[in-house]
């Protein structure tokens, strides 16, 4: 059976609509791109608040306009573009079970690649106690509502969450008649970077820190919130809604139910430093890789992708296999988590990214075969990213170690 | 707006059932194919409302129920009756068989026993296993697994369109089904006059199969109280598909004298579930999940199956079982009055809904009322939502795909949103559809829902226009 494609893109938010166009500009030949919703853009097209595009196109759009823009440079550059196109399964070896309104059929290719990005957790993978009523929602459930039917799901919820997103919502709440009533988050301090963090209180949202939420209670709606504060006080307060932002999940659902599987840490596929995940014939980037970034980044990451792919293409080359790269807590994840010898190409990811479970104070550093090649003595801040430099020569070392060790 | 019929006081029905959950919705069947004129009063805003929306589906064998008793001559007939009407009504089995677990000597010990109650029970497909052997044929489990029973025919069904199921047939019979119509009194002089929230409906006779509130509406029938319900909550943790291949039977624990122990099992839909918990609780309506409780049993199922360690929580849910102060089923009969009151239906519902309507109709027929002339089951198919079978997304001209989660077409919720028995809450719609009941729980479509229902539920998605009546 000859193959549909020679790339198979998974996704058409940012990540994967720049590796389409740039696997066609570097001759890739036939080039399809898979999107399940009716437009492109992914997560872009709801986020109305931020702005994308001011490095990609040198210009700023909002939402749905960032989608239009991907969809005609996509168009122009030759893609394949199939929206309403949802993968039902993926079987590795460059084979896809696909869904449309035509059917199912199965596409194949010579490579594939995944970039199917990242979603807030429910309130059910937070294990939140309470009632389950209407009005619990994520963020981007929220901006959906707005973006897409003009409705809202809440006048007067309660935040959970401190994550650069909880001001993205906090913008959406009050630019669509909602009053968010307060802010509770379960770290001690704010999630997201000064000035941001100031942004709650300014816009005359209470903040509470170092919360822990009890209960929710409702029987159609949310009725109420509970909560015990950092004081160890319990406070209700009654509310309409619960908007729960951040803790982002990469949408690895295609590979948790493959022989390929997710990097326990990440969540994501393991990936080597071209982006390659442990199918040689898959690859992957964007925020599927280890949940939120920006739209720019995931599009960067899409393209630097792609251009090792497509050496991948011209070369055929059989890959080594792989040095997984090892580290412990408070490392949350590193992506990427594998390295394999290096061809001839530049690698599509020059540096290590690493997040970190809490906030730490102590000396981070990494290890080549048993040597220290690096070092840096700080403050690590959850939820944001660490970029360590990839050693030139780190793809044929034995071992790759990530250490940690707090002051004293 | 929600379709709620103003109670037909004029009519005179042949009988009255309070409850839709799972017994209720089998008795409106059972009693419309017998020919009766049918009316079923549900407080809440759609069937399945109370204990019955929250079980681990299983179509059990009777083999751990009270030898002799009613309840297991119930769950025989209810599961024959199940195998028998399922293919004509489009409803799913998925046969898994069950592993009665022993994890320790202690347990293993109680093995024999449980196998010969059960062979005793008429069910004679059990098998004592080593450990290793039982792990050959689920290799998932834990090395720490001492022994254990192979139950070869319990068996995995969908708890929710298998009542759906049961109460369209009813109505396409002329069967009535009233919503949110609570019952407040019931008086009997020859016939029996039920004052209900939105208006009094006329019967010959009544059955109480209102499940949590059993004891409640028999006193409001004005009956002495022959029960009590003491509500115990179970609380259920529903895991990703990807543990499905992990967990291919239904693992169950040697139950001990007050629960049957937390299950990890297969569902219809492709997901693991892993639950209930056994709590004694007064409040009757609200079953809250708790963080640790939750915590507690993820370790469980992981102990049970390690790989369900690194699962990603799908959905989280609790239910009140409506148990009595005895663990036997509590059924009455009144003959003077023509009433049945069916409870304290504890954990075994599912399995002997069908059975105890049955049961319900051989009491009716004792009564003093007009003989009933049983009719033909009219045709009726309900959508498959089992992953074991076909689904709406893998046939052409579905629209598209709203839920990509659980691959739920619009052509699905478009059809449950216009089927004869509709959902009247987000609730209902999740259980007729799957749409939002994945892994996302409705990051991608909780939205498009929001528009796709305006004005059909109870309580509306989106506040604003289109906010309940």
């Amino acid at each position: 059976m000859s193959a549909t494609a020679d790339v198979i893109i998974v996704g058409g938010g940012p990540a994967g609509v720049a590796a389409a166009m740039e696997l066609r500009r570097r001759g890739a030949g036939k080039v399809v791109l898979l999107e399940r919703e009716p437009e492109l853009g992914g997560a872009t097209r709801h986020c109305s608040h931020s702005p994308f595009g001011m490095r990609e196109f040198g210009r700023v759009y909002f939402g749905a306009a960032y989608g239009r823009r991907l969809a005609r440079e996509a168009a122009d550059a030759g893609v394949d573009i199939r929206t309403g196109h949802s993968v039902a399964r993926f079987h590795g070896g460059g084979r896809l079970e696909v869904a449309s309104a035509h059917g199912v059929e199965t596409l194949t290719a010579r490579r594939v690649m995944i970039a199917t990005g990242a979603r807030e957790r429910p309130r059910s993978d937070r294990l939140i106690s309470g009632d389950r009523p209407i009005g619990i929602v994520t963020t981007g459930t929220l901006q959906s509502y707005v973006a897409f039917h003009g409705l809202m799901p809440f006048r007067r919820p309660v935040i959970v969450g401190s994550e650069l997103v909880s001001l993205s919502a906090i913008l959406t709440c009050l630019t669509h008649g909602a009053r968010p009533l307060a802010l509770l988050e379960s770290e001690p301090h704010m999630l997201a970077p000064a000035p941001f963090a100031w942004f709650p209180r300014m816009a005359g949202v209470p903040v509470h820190l170092g919360t822990r939420i009890l209960d929710i209670r409702g029987t159609g709606r949310v009725e109420a919130i509970r909560f015990r504060r950092q004081d160890g006080v319990e406070e209700t307060i009654p509310c309409d809604g619960v908007l729960l932002t951040g803790r982002f999940t990469p949408e690895a659902a295609l590979f948790r139910q493959s022989e390929i599987g997710v990097d326990s840490a990440s969540a994501g596929p393991a990936i080597d430093q071209d982006g390659r995940t442990l199918d040689p014939l898959c690859f992957a980037s964007g925020n599927l890789l280890r949940a939120v970034e920006t739209g720019g980044w995931a599009y960067r990451e899409g393209r630097a992708v792609a251009r090792a792919l497509a050496l991948d293409l011209a070369h055929e080359p059989v890959p080594s296999a792989p040095t997984a790269v090892t580290f412990e807590a408070p490392v949350k994840l590193v992506v990427p988590s594998l390295l394999r010898r290096q061809g001839s190409g530049e690698p599509a990811f020059r540096d290590f990214q690493l997040r970190f479970t809490h906030r730490v104070h102590g000396r981070l550093s990494l290890e080549i075969d048993g040597r220290e090649v690096w070092a840096q003595t700080r403050t690590f801040f959850p939820e944001r990213r660490v970029l360590v430099p990839i050693p030139e020569g780190a793809s044929a070392a034995g071992s790759v170690r990530f250490r940690f060790r707090e002051p004293g | 707006m929600l379709r709620t019929h103003a109670p037909p006081s004029q009519d005179l029905f042949d009988v009255a059932i309070i409850g839709a959950g799972v017994v209720g919705c089998a008795v409106a069947r059972r009693f419309a194919l017998a020919g009766a004129r049918v009316v079923l009063i549900e407080k809440g805003s759609d069937i399945l409302s109370g204990a019955s929306k929250a079980n681990s589906a299983i179509l059990h064998t009777g083999f751990d129920a009270p030898p002799g008793s009613l309840e297991l001559d119930l769950i025989k007939a209810g599961r024959a009756e199940y195998l028998d009407i399922r293919a004509g009504l489009n409803l799913p089995l998925v046969t898994t068989g069950a592993l009665v677990c022993a994890w320790n000597e202690m347990e293993a010990g109680k093995l024999e026993a449980i196998a010969a109650q059960g062979r005793a029970n008429g069910i004679t497909a059990l098998k004592l296993m080593t450990g290793a052997q039982a792990r050959t044929t689920m290799p998932g489990l834990s090395e720490r697994l001492v022994a254990a029973i192979e139950v070869e025919d319990e068996h995995v069904i969908d708890p929710w369109t298998a009542p759906l199921a049961y109460l369209t047939q009813a109505v396409a019979l002329g069967a009535r089904f009233l919503r949110q119509a609570e019952l407040v009194e019931g008086r009997f002089a020859g016939e029996w006059t039920l004052s209900t929230s939105t208006g009094d409906v006329r019967a010959l006779s009544v059955v109480n199969a209102a499940g949590l509130f059993g004891d409640v509406v028999d006193r409001r029938l004005g009956f002495a109280p022959e029960f009590e319900i003491r509500p115990r909550k179970g609380q259920f943790v529903v895991l990703d598909k990807a543990a499905f291949a992990h967990v291919p039977r239904i693992v169950l624990p040697v139950p001990t004298e007050i629960t049957k122990g937390v299950v990890v099992c297969p569902t219809a839909f492709g997901n693991v579930l892993v639950g209930p918990t056994a709590e004694e609780q007064d409040d009757r309506v609200r079953a809250t999940v708790e963080t640790e409780t939750l915590e507690a049993l993820l370790e469980r199922g992981a102990q049970i199956v390690p790989a369900l360690r690194a699962m990603p929580v799908t959905a989280v849910y609790a239910g009140l079982r409506p148990a009595s102060e005895s663990k036997a089923y509590r059924i009455f009969t009144r003959p003077e009055q023509r009433a049945i009151t069916l409870g304290g239906i504890r954990s075994t519902g599912l399995s002997a809904a069908l059975g105890l309507a049955q049961h319900a109709l051989s009491l009716h027929r004792a009564f003093d009322a007009p003989p009933l002339v049983p009719v033909e089951p009219p045709p009726v198919a309900l959508p498959n939502l089992a992953e074991t079978r076909e689904r709406d997304w893998q046939t052409p001209d579905h629209g598209e795909i709203v839920c990509h989660c659980e691959m739920v077409t619009r052509r699905e919720i478009e059809a449950a949103l216009a089927s004869d028995v509709p959902p009247g809450d987000f609730g209902g719609l999740k259980r007729r559809t799957r749409a939002g009941m994945g892994r996302c729980q409705g990051f991608y479509c909780n939205a498009r829902l929001a528009q796709m229902t305006k004005g059909r539920l109870a309580t509306a998605l989106a506040v604003g226009d289109g906010e309940g009546s």
